[in-house]
């Protein structure tokens, strides 16, 4: 046996030389941005829950010769000229284990699992109480049709145009959702733009906020709503889920779990199941979503002019979300005389609960006496319903 | 419909924003409408409990006595002290001995009236 020609030949095949090797450099840089992520996630806790999981299947699929993941694979399960045209069987016998754990994703059932536990996380009592709180969580959808309009002037298809607005909606499981079903080889830089965009709405909406809004109309000191009944919030899934996938059903996944989780969350008599849904079910997806969403992240596909347009269009997404929401918001102030604060506007893009959370903290900021966060809840989880139609009407657009 | 035009992409845009509001509007008017029927229910329920005829007074039963809360020092008794003040006093002996509330038993509070 030849030592050295052994040694050699480890040195050859080790994923260091692979470094090396044409296109090696691209892996390095998607390395440094898995670390950036990463940084993100621990350090500023951006997001962590996801970003840190998404971070390290960015690492992991980027590390040369670890075999996690074959995006080649992937390309033949949806080539229709293929032999293993759609053949999970062929994913589940060669794959590595994130292919395994991205076929998930590719089913639509982890973003419907994470739907299903916001809607058993969710309270959707000040919805019930302010209904129109309606019109603002459609009104923060702007940024979605904005967005989808500007990627067509871009050069993108139809399909990608409406995977990149959506990004608009705030709301990463419906990003995920339609995306995978229209523009899949996009999955990678749409997840990392709308998960590092929810995780930067604190950055994000304050100035337009205090931009497009007086001093006064951010004062606005908002009255207690009504009480709602048991009876009420038990009949609100059950409505929601009947009427909305009634009106668009393409919706059907994603409003019939969150709207499930809801029902184990309020009927009362499925505690063992709402707090399974909320909690392990909820982190269990949640890993297995944000690793294998991380690994789709290939150097040789993330790396292109493509990535930095999705990523310019997301922010404008959700600058034009904001917008919207804030000047209907501004609308209805005028319309109440001035007894709705236009800050709850910006809270209906669908991140639950931090865009209320940035309303409350703007809100106090004008009036120290003010507590807007439970106004704010109803156009929260109203934009969770709203980006879910948006991706309904766009999937029956493209689907 | 994999590419489209950009005239086109206007209108679907257009449409697209009017859709969701459609929904959401609809949905509005039947969550009002869920909500309207929800208080007239409660507001008819409260009616007809205030026109029964109100039945002959049972003598109570003597509710049974609580029992304090652990840590706690049982009842006090309050003699022209409003609770908010009592709670005040209680709170500054506390602090004064560096004792933890639930570990000092007041047994009444009496206002001192100047004579």
């Amino acid at each position: 046996m030849n030592i050295l020609e052994t040694l050699g030949r480890l040195a050859r095949e080790s994923g260091f030389a692979a470094f090396f090797a044409a296109g090696g450099w691209k892996n390095l840089i998607m390395i440094a941005v898995a670390c950036v992520l990463l940084y993100l996630g621990i350090k500023k806790k951006f997001e962590p829950l996801l970003l840190v999981g998404i971070a390290f299947g960015v690492l992991l699929t980027n590390l040369p010769g670890s075999g996690l993941y074959h995006m080649e694979m992937w390309d033949a399960f949806l080539d229709p000229a293929s032999a293993h045209y759609h053949s999970y069987s062929y994913i589940l016998t060669e794959g590595g284990l994130l292919d395994i754990l991205y076929i998930g994703v590719k089913t639509g059932l982890y973003p419907s699992l994470i739907f299903l536990g916001v809607g058993a996380m969710t309270d959707f009592g000040p919805l019930l109480s302010n209904p129109r709180s309606l019109l603002l969580g459609a009104s923060a959808q702007l940024g979605v049709f904005l967005a989808f309009f500007g990627a067509v002037c871009l050069g993108f298809t139809g399909p990608e145009a409406a995977s990149i607005g959506i990004i608009g909606g705030a709301d990463g499981p419906t990003a995920l959702f339609l995306t995978n079903k229209l523009a899949p080889h996009l999955l990678g830089p749409i997840a990392i733009a709308a998960y590092s965009y929810m995780a930067l709405i604190p950055m994000i909406q304050p100035p337009l906020m205090r931009a497009l809004t007086t001093e006064k109309e951010r004062s606005v000191k908002m009255e207690q709503t009504r009480e709602v009944s048991k009876t009420e919030k038990i009949l609100f899934p059950i409505v929601v889920a009947t009427f909305v996938i009634l009106l668009i059903p393409s919706t059907a996944p994603l409003i019939g779990c969150l709207m499930f989780g809801n029902l184990l969350r309020e009927c009362g008599v499925t505690e063992r199941l709402n707090d399974t849904a909320q909690n392990a079910l909820m982190n269990i997806v949640t890993l297995f979503l944000g690793i294998s969403v991380g690994a789709t992240t290939v150097a040789d596909r993330f790396l292109t002019i493509k990535t930095l347009g999705i990523v310019l269009l997301g922010l404008i997404a959700f600058s034009f979300s904001t917008v919207g929401g804030l000047l209907v918001g501004k609308l209805m102030y005028k319309l109440s005389g001035g007894k709705i604060n236009p800050l709850i506007g910006s809270a209906g893009v669908s991140a639950v609960p931090m865009a209320a959370r940035v309303s409350q903290v703007e809100g106090q900021r004008a009036n120290p006496s003010n507590f807007l966060l439970m106004h704010a809840m109803g156009p929260n989880v109203a934009g969770v319903i709203g980006s879910a139609i948006a991706a309904g009407f766009l999937l029956a657009l493209f689907g | 419909m994999k590419d489209i035009e950009i005239g086109g992409a206007s209108v679907y845009a257009l449409l697209g924003y009017a859709a969701v509001f459609f929904g959401l509007v609809m949905l509005m008017v039947v969550v009002m409408l869920l909500g309207r029927i929800m208080v007239s229910a409660k507001r008819r329920e409260a009616a007809k409990a205030a026109a029964l005829p109100a039945e002959p007074a049972v003598p109570a039963k003597e509710a049974p006595r609580a029992l304090p809360a652990k840590g706690t020092g049982g009842e006090i008794l309050l003699h022209d002290v409003p609770e908010r003040e009592a709670a005040m006093v209680m709170a500054v002996v506390a602090h004064r001995l560096q004792k933890p509330l639930n570990e000092l038993r007041f047994k009444s509070i009496r206002e001192v009236k100047d004579k």
